[in-house]
């Protein structure tokens, strides 16, 4: 039987404020457990929540970003549960009156294809703390550092169809939120989770199947993994004549498998009712249209731009957009190193893979966009060959000289592009091989002569100390050759 | 020295006659001696009263002195006062010794007020006789004479009868259906529940949040005017407070009373209300009309439902508000305990007494999936029916009069096993908390010896006039004079 997959994703998003949702505590990441616990972090007797007008900002912002309707008013709720990491006992959250309304998100897919994936809805709540199960010897340690850091949880409509919609639109989104700069991205720190709810049809059916919601996953690898495991656990139920029963299940990517954290039948009660604490709060234009003026150009705008500004195609485009400090790191390489081409594809490949290699984000890098650029500009002006534009790469990444001349010179990197200097090397390789020379010119197949002609670039680059332009070399050859 | 009121007391400490240190050692000694008779106090912190005292005269002796510095009081257990336990009547909180001031109490620390020490209250701020305290019930001062222990009323009862007893001239207090104006009426003393959002609520431990409002208790109605400039204002900290201008409380006292505009809710004055009772309140009525005021009946139909409302969302509030009762981070935790679950369980069921277990039981099961409609859902309109009432009201008067409760001081153990007679004790009281409203109870006379109040409910932020109609009622009459014996 063949099946539609429907994905639906709720996806908690950190704000990046410096101060907690209701409390004057800072947020940072970090720091030792309870040192950033006030006493209403700590739900002390008669202490009392004052919004975070920051974080109402943020999620203002997030709700423009994604073309959403702003709900005017806006009213907390409290969520009850006992839990050690929840101190009050309840989760102060939002339920019928969100801040963010329905929206949507255009995401561009690998067969170039655009998907739209709508916005239910967003809300601002609270997180919780953490539970720490290791190093207390058969207990359980609280940190409520965490308590009280503001999420917006987005919550999407079922309108993913595979894993790869579902990952490019995770993608979409953190690009969008890390544009705003209102969550900072660091998925290993937990700054956005996402629950991913699936459930299968037969092809072409109208009636969505029973989903099951995957819980708290941190990275987009696991996501893809946890969302092609549990589509295949579906599918074989259902192909066995089995039900999917709906539940709640924690995926393991370690181990690459899942199990049942709770049935509907023992989900928890939770007893909303508006929080008495929190009086519904009003959003007007004014704030509405100061959230307006502070957004920064977001991802498809500065896609947009990139391809008009710097003739990018739309592969290039679309990588270096996505991110908003690879975007800045490129366009400040871009304004030095002229070549916007050739700059976008030092930073898709070498850059890039210098990055993931030792695990460090771009902010991290240790070179910056001026000095990657100088290096272009010394690339497309032949002063440098590609193994030597590498060896100054190398010693600018490891601290060995900040800039890119002087590490030229240092290293006596620069090509030999004088012609009349190149020749007399060139004559004087070809009277040291007068067997090669007459050979190549006896060989009429075209594909041997290529090959023979690089046997005269070994001792040409030996005889130039490796300076030698190797472009000029195999004008001169062929001129020199008769090719 | 103990029958001076704040007033009096400021004018001694101010020319002299007395300093801050005398007066609190005198008053002190008191509470040792005599409030084995009530239980009023839960905690009485004599050091840290006297060494303020010692700051207050040093202050007052470099003439940068309130009209507060240096005069004794006490502050209901349910503030949070930083270093000093906090218990707010419950086993829960035994130990518990708060890191932090509630706002109203580090206003009164500010102006210079010594505080001598925590009064009693029914646990959580929950019941109307002062039976419900892990630390015991208290005793009305006012019956002692004839051998009976009667309630001081609830849930401020400790600071009622303190200030009934004579052991502090004042004392805070909170009200969430009545727990100001019941006490205050049944010890003879005066009190006032501001409207809701004038007191700050930080530091103040949460009963039902939506209701709940700190208040005043002292034996005059200007002396409860000099604590609500202290107490009253806008708190950055409670985003549920005000932000409007606090006037001088103690400026309009002396407005005179011609042209008042009385309404008599015909609906307080039913058969529910003891003849006897009825009469005290009439009678104070009259001595309005004789300084001018005009009286009408009015009519808040919708009345007869606001102890049905409230006893939906104050324990819906309440069941929210005591989760964080857990065993957790602070408070009773019960003896090893074998798991998670075993730890809420027996903390919770140990640590609570039977009345706040009765009604954390009432709240979750009205906010309950299934239920929440026809309880929570429900009272929420009907709370917005008696707001109309009030407001519908307060287009033809300016103030309402009532009595307080039902009956005078009863004999205690008589309604603790039945506690929906206990909820009726509020039946005057409760719909001015629905509808966040400021009202005072003020002594108006006597029946079988016990004291009666009378109820002066006002419009939203209406307190100088209640103070002012109080004030000048006290001029007329001397009840509030009265002493217990």
């Amino acid at each position: 039987m063949q099946w539609d997959i429907v994905i639906g994703l709720e996806i908690h998003v950190q704000l990046a404020t410096q101060t907690k949702i209701f409390s004057g505590t800072s947020t940072a990441y970090g720091a030792e457990p309870n040192t950033q616990a006030s006493a209403v972090d700590l739900a002390m007797p008669g202490t009392l929540p004052v919004p975070n007008e920051n974080a109402f900002r943020y999620a203002l912002m997030f709700g423009l970003a994604v073309n959403a309707e702003i709900g005017r008013r806006s009213v907390f709720e409290r969520k009850n549960y006992f839990y050690p990491d929840l101190p009050k006992g309840y989760q102060t959250t939002q339920l019928d009156k969100p801040i963010v309304g329905p929206g949507y998100v255009d995401v561009d897919l690998a067969n170039g294809e655009t998907k739209r994936v709508r916005i239910h809805h967003a809300h601002l709540e609270e997180d919780a703390g953490k539970s720490l199960h290791e190093d207390y010897h058969g207990m359980t340690g609280i940190d409520l550092n965490r308590a009280g850091t503001p999420l917006i949880e987005v919550v999407t409509e079922p309108d993913m169809n595979s894993a790869e919609e579902a990952v490019a639109f995770a993608r979409k989104l953190h690009s969008i939120v890390t544009s705003l700069g209102i969550c900072d991205g660091d998925m290993s720190q937990g700054s956005m989770r996402f629950d991913v709810n699936i459930s299968l049809k037969p092809k072409g059916s109208d009636t969505l199947g029973t989903r099951t919601e995957t819980k708290n996953l941190n990275s987009f690898r696991f996501m893809e993994q946890a969302i092609a495991h549990e589509v295949e656990r579906q599918m074989d139920i259902l192909e066995d004549g089995g039900k999917i029963e709906q539940e709640t299940r924690l995926y393991n990517g370690d181990r690459d498998e899942s199990r049942s954290m709770r049935t509907k039948e023992e989900a928890n009660d939770y007893r909303y009712f508006p929080c008495p604490d929190l009086l519904p709060i009003e959003i007007d234009d004014s704030f509405i249209e100061d959230a307006r003026a502070r957004l920064p150009e977001l991802p498809d705008a500065r896609k947009a731009r990139f391809k008009g500004q710097y003739g990018l195609n739309d592969y290039d485009a679309s990588l270096l957009s996505s991110d908003a400090k690879l975007a800045s790191f490129f366009e400040e390489a871009a304004a030095h190193g002229k070549d916007a081409k050739l700059t976008a594809n030092w930073i898709q490949g070498e850059f890039s893979a210098r990055l993931k290699a030792e695990e460090k984000t771009v902010t991290e890098s240790p070179i910056s966009g001026a000095q990657l650029g100088d290096l272009v500009v010394r690339i497309a002006d032949n002063t440098l060959s590609s193994a030597g534009a590498k060896k100054v790469f190398e010693a600018l990444w490891t601290g060995n000289g900040d800039n890119v001349d002087a590490i030229i010179d240092a290293k006596g990197l620069k090509q030999v592009s004088d012609t009349g200097a190149l020749e007399a090397m060139v004559d004087e390789v070809l009277a040291g091989m007068p067997d090669q020379v007459a050979q190549f010119q006896n060989e009429e197949d075209p594909k041997k002569r290529k090959k023979m002609l690089g046997g005269f670039m070994g001792p040409l680059m030996k005889a130039s100390k490796g300076q030698g332009n190797p472009k000029l070399f195999n004008e001169i050859l062929l001129k020199k050759l008769g090719g | 020295m103990h029958n001076k009121t704040v007033a009096e007391l400021a004018r001694e400490l101010d020319s002299g006659t007395v300093s801050s240190l005398e007066l609190t050692q005198q008053l002190l000694d008191r509470i040792k001696k005599e409030d084995s008779k009530y239980n009023s106090f839960i905690t009485v912190t004599e050091e840290q009263a006297l060494a303020d005292a010692r700051a207050a005269d040093e202050q007052r002796a470099a003439g940068n002195a309130t009209p507060w510095t240096g005069i004794p009081f006490a502050h209901k257990d349910i503030f949070c006062t930083n270093g000093i336990r906090t218990t707010c009547g419950s086993r829960m909180l035994e130990n518990f010794i708060p890191p932090y001031d509630a706002t109203v109490t580090e206003n009164f620390r500010k102006a210079g007020a010594v505080c001598l020490g925590k009064t009693n209250m029914d646990e959580f701020a929950m019941g109307s006789s002062n039976e419900s305290s892990y630390f015991g019930a208290v005793t009305n001062p006012w019956g002692l004479d004839n051998g009976e222990k009667r309630v001081p009323g609830g849930s401020s009862g400790g600071s009622a009868a303190a200030v009934a007893a004579r052991l502090v001239p004042a004392a805070t207090a909170t009200d969430t259906g009545g727990s100001i104006r019941q006490p205050a009426a049944l010890c003879g003393i005066t009190g006032l529940k501001p409207t809701y959002g004038r007191v700050s609520r930080y530091g103040m431990i949460a009963f039902a949040s939506s209701l709940d409002q700190g208040g005043t208790m002292a034996r005059t109605a200007e002396d409860n005017a000099m604590m609500l400039n202290v107490m009253a204002g806008f708190d950055p900290k409670d985003s549920t407070s005000i932000e409007r201008d606090v006037p001088d409380y103690t400026a309009t006292l002396n407005e005179p009373l011609k042209g008042l505009r009385i309404g008599l809710p015909k609906e307080y004055f039913s058969d529910q209300l003891s003849p006897a009772m009825e009469e005290q309140v009439r009678a104070a009525v009259r001595e309005y009309e004789k300084l001018g005021a005009t009286v009408k009946e009015v009519s808040l139909p919708n009345a007869k439902l606001a102890i049905a409302a409230y006893y939906v969302i104050a324990p819906a509030e309440a069941s929210a508000n005591l989760s964080r009762f857990d065993g957790v981070r602070y408070g009773y935790r019960c003896e090893d305990p074998k798991d998670l679950m075993d730890l809420y369980t027996r903390t919770r069921a140990e640590g609570f007494g039977n009345e706040v277990k009765r009604r954390i039981l009432v709240g979750t099961y009205a906010l309950s999936h299934g239920y929440y409609d026809a309880y929570y859902l429900k009272a929420q309109k009907v709370r917005r029916l008696i707001q109309q009432d009030f407001a519908n009201a307060f287009k033809e008067v300016d103030v309402l009069m009532s009595p307080v409760s039902p009956s005078p001081a009863f004999i205690q153990g008589e309604k603790t096993n039945d506690p929906v007679t206990m909820y009726l004790e509020d039946i005057f009281t409760i719909a001015i908390n629905l509808a966040g409203l400021p009202a005072m109870s003020v002594p108006a006379g006597f029946v079988d010896g016990l004291p009666v109040g009378l109820q002066i409910i006002g419009d939203h932020f209406a307190e100088a006039r209640l103070l002012n109609a109080a004030h000048q009622f006290q001029q007329v009459t001397d009840w509030h004079q009265r002493e217990p014996k």
